[in-house]
């Protein structure tokens, strides 16, 4: 599943790069065909420049980029933090990127790259596959007069890491590439640090000389926002993987920013906690990208966001400075809180090297329910009867409540044609994955078993299917987790992640199959609904 | 015909997600608050019996199942998987452990007979033992023919064609009923329970009886002796030149 906040939805000025454009789209092909089916009133010729701003009519729902220039400082806009995230996918047959109404010939060849991507977690270039032009070359983006890196800085860093500087170009391909292989840099210089006093020093260099940074994690990001724009020097921290501590009775664990989530994951795992985010791109993305990207995740609705969990942080800032704010109290309302500007920052405060970060104790019984929903009456068939199964299982279910997730029709037809997973309920026109968490398997499912039985009397329900054992859970879960894998072999896709108000969540998906009609095969919604933590 | 009934044995063993902790003091592996669910291939044979009650070939399905009280929710999904009753063979936890497929052979045999079932299907092994034994052993007890690692099953009759997977492909069988058999991962998919089918599940009796009661001696001839963990994997040496190999493999006494 794709980032979950709404700042995935720009990409802000980076840590001395001058200001980027983008929708937020994954792929970032700027959608020139869409932006006048959404923007009826502009110019068709007029690229999406920084600041603009996209509305959807008639639905009452604005999609808002952050609206920035040189030099303003970013606004992010968040459409009201209590409410769900929806997932719009649209898939249009390869090759029909629509043209702008002022006609095909500036149609750039680049632009109608097919893929799918391959399976999360594999960065395997399919051969033959046309590569993504250069961000330099496909949006009007200026490069800052920044310097460019020469032999004498490439001798500095390999004094600083000996063996650690990659100048390799077929290694130096693959970073440059976001996972969605939607944007490509040119950088030629990656660099691997160990330690934060290596990152110091890097960052002390390229301050004094100029040099534009970029730093990188797990490049699992979705908004092409993990990968340099012109020629800045990547940042790796693959190597800054080291566990510092774990306090097993406050479940306290501190590590190095360059740790795989998944890694962690089992670590506090085996001391009976878990990591208070989960998300698809577990077995790659790093712990400091999750921090400086805030993610989300599938915990999310559970344990809150990293703005809560998050203990404490060590950044090394743009001069080299060491900002050691590596707290592991629970509360410390000692100075300002500085670690909230590095969180959601996405690397353009400072370089996120070591994470404290509370973790919570493990759920001794996990249930995983799957429904069926039945058809509605009014409006958008179906789907008021999520928002009254979430109600219901809120209230139902309290604080057991650890997921619920939606899905429409469409999606489940995709999962089944592309994926071959079979669905576990009568056919409907909506699907809703409800997990629970907690400490007694008696208590939960007692409470789980009254919810279905209610659910199911009153007429809410289709059809249900419960699964408490490993393989069942991971194979219901698989369901609502491939989905972007099952759209991506159908076609080329545009992802949006939004956050928007409860009740008009999904009017935006019928609304859009009625206005790009053929010219999208397929457009599917999906998400989560909840609270912003409790 | 939907005359026939069949005998489904489930066994309820640790989930195969769950990663394995052999007990310290090695005399077998940690089962405490570890979460236990249905054998998978015991899923399969359950499944492949709903399904022939659907094609009302098979009149009526009981699920049985041997061990302590926590079996009673392993044939409980078996009834919400759509068997029509549960029978509970009560084991203490204490001699549980000791029972292995003699044992559970007998039991069944003893059931088959006093059920007047026609089919016997089972899981072709457990995944905690990887026995493979139960099934063949209670077509022994039988004197009935068996059709093992079962990946088609197709009744014609008062016959059953079983096709099975064998190593050199597969092989075709036709038994006379009553049989046994035991299905193998390709026989079918299990299916989701459904919550209708749950909570009507809820209702469906399960009779819990006594190994004693059938006139069944549980006592094993086999002990055992210790668990333990497979040796750790040793790092692997890396080599430059094959006369570097030659030298190694030498020193180590292999060539």
């Amino acid at each position: 599943m794709g980032p979950t906040s709404p700042q995935d939805l720009y990409l802000p000025p980076r840590t001395a790069l001058g200001p980027l454009l983008s929708l937020g789209t994954s792929p970032g092909t700027p959608p020139l065909g869409l932006l006048p089916l959404l923007v009826p009133t502009s110019p068709p010729e007029a690229p999406p420049c920084p600041g603009s701003h996209v509305r959807v009519s008639p639905c009452a729902v604005e999609l808002q980029s952050p609206l920035f220039a040189p030099g303003d400082a970013m606004l992010p806009w968040r459409v009201s933090r209590w409410a769900m995230q929806l997932s719009l996918q649209v898939a249009c047959p390869p090759g029909a990127l629509v043209a702008g109404k002022s006609g095909a010939g500036a149609r750039s060849p680049s632009m109608l790259v097919p893929w799918p991507p391959s399976l999360r977690g594999s960065s395997s270039l399919p051969t033959g596959a046309p590569e993504v032009a250069l961000t330099a070359e496909r949006y009007p983006v200026q490069r800052l007069p920044f310097s460019e890196v020469t032999e004498e800085d490439l001798a500095a860093f390999e004094h600083m890491l000996p063996g650690r500087v990659i100048t390799d170009p077929e290694v130096l391909a693959a970073v440059n590439v976001d996972w969605l292989r939607s944007v490509r840099g040119c950088s030629r210089v990656l660099l691997r640090p160990r330690t934060t006093e290596e990152v110091s020093r890097i960052l002390r260099h390229c301050h004094q000389r100029n040099l534009a940074v970029s730093p990188q994690g797990g490049n699992t990001g979705m908004v092409g926002g993990s990968v340099p724009v012109f020629d800045e020097i990547i940042l790796s921290t693959a190597l800054m993987n080291r566990i510092l501590s774990f306090h097993d009775v406050s479940g306290t664990l501190v590590c190095q920013a360059g740790c795989v989530l998944e890694q962690l994951g089992r670590h506090v795992e085996e001391r009976g906690f878990i990591m208070p985010l989960d998300l698809g791109a577990k077995g790659s993305c790093h712990i400091g990208g999750n921090v400086a990207t805030n993610a989300g995740g599938l915990r999310f609705l559970r344990y809150g966001s990293l703005r809560g969990t998050v203990l404490g942080l060590e950044v090394v800032l743009a001069d080299g400075s060491v900002l050691s704010g590596l707290s592991s109290l629970r509360k410390d309302n000692t100075g300002y809180d500085l670690k909230q500007l590095f969180i959601g920052s996405e690397g353009t405060l400072g370089v996120v090297t070591a994470v404290s970060i509370a973790c919570v104790p493990r759920p001794q019984a996990v249930n995983v329910a799957f429904l069926g929903l039945m058809p509605g009456h009014a409006g958008c068939p179906g789907f008021q009867e999520v928002l009254q199964t979430f109600r219901f299982c809120k209230a139902q279910l309290g604080e057991i409540l650890s997921a619920f997730e939606f899905l429409d029709a469409e999606c489940m037809q995709l999962v089944g044609r592309h994926l071959g997973l079979s669905c576990p309920v009568r056919g409907s026109p909506f699907y809703v994955l409800v997990e629970t968490a907690g400490s007694s398997v008696a208590h939960d499912s007692e409470k789980l078993t009254a919810f279905l039985e209610q659910a199911l009397s009153s007429g809410l329900l289709t059809d249900g299917t419960v699964a408490t054992e490993q393989r069942r859970v991971q194979a219901l879960w698989a369901l609502r987790e491939r989905i972007t894998e099952a759209l991506s072999r159908d076609g080329y896709v545009y992802k949006y992640d939004l956050s928007l108000p409860l009740e008009q969540l999904y009017h935006l998906v019928p609304d859009l199959r009625a206005r790009l009609g053929p010219r999208a095969r397929h457009v599917v919604g999906y998400g989560h609904l909840g609270l912003d933590s409790a | 015909m939907a005359e026939l009934r069949a005998l489904v044995a489930v066994k309820r063993v640790i989930d195969f997600a769950v990663k394995i902790r052999v007990k310290p003091d090695k005399t077998g592996v940690v089962t405490d608050g570890v979460k236990h669910s249905m054998n998978p291939f015991c899923e399969i044979a359950v499944e492949e019996a709903v399904r022939l009650k659907e094609k009302k070939l098979v009149k009526e399905v009981v699920a049985v199942s041997c061990g302590p009280t926590q079996c009673q929710e392993t044939i409980r999904t078996a009834l919400a998987m759509g068997a029509d009753r549960g029978i509970h063979v009560e084991v203490p936890a204490a001699e549980a452990d000791r029972l292995g497929p003699l044992q559970v052979a007998r039991v069944l045999a003893k059931l088959a007979e006093k059920e007047k079932v026609d089919l016997v299907l089972l899981g072709k092994q457990a995944i905690d033992d990887d026995c493979n034994q139960t099934g063949q052993m209670t077509a022994g007890l039988l004197d009935w023919p068996q059709g093992t690692f079962a990946s088609q099953l197709t009744v014609e009759g008062d016959k059953l064609k079983v096709e099975r997977e064998i190593d050199g492909g597969l092989e075709t069988l036709r038994l006379k009923l009553p049989a046994v058999v035991t299905t193998d991962l390709r026989l079918n998919e299990p299916r989701y329970a459904t919550l209708p089918n749950i909570m009507k599940a809820k209702k469906k009796k399960i009779e819990v009886i006594k190994a004693g009661d059938l006139g069944v001696d549980l006592t094993s001839k086999i002990s055992v002796v210790s668990v333990e963990d497979p040796p750790q994997r040793t790092a692997g040496v890396k080599v430059e030149t094959t006369e570097d190999l030659v030298a190694k493999l030498k020193e180590i006494g292999r060539i």
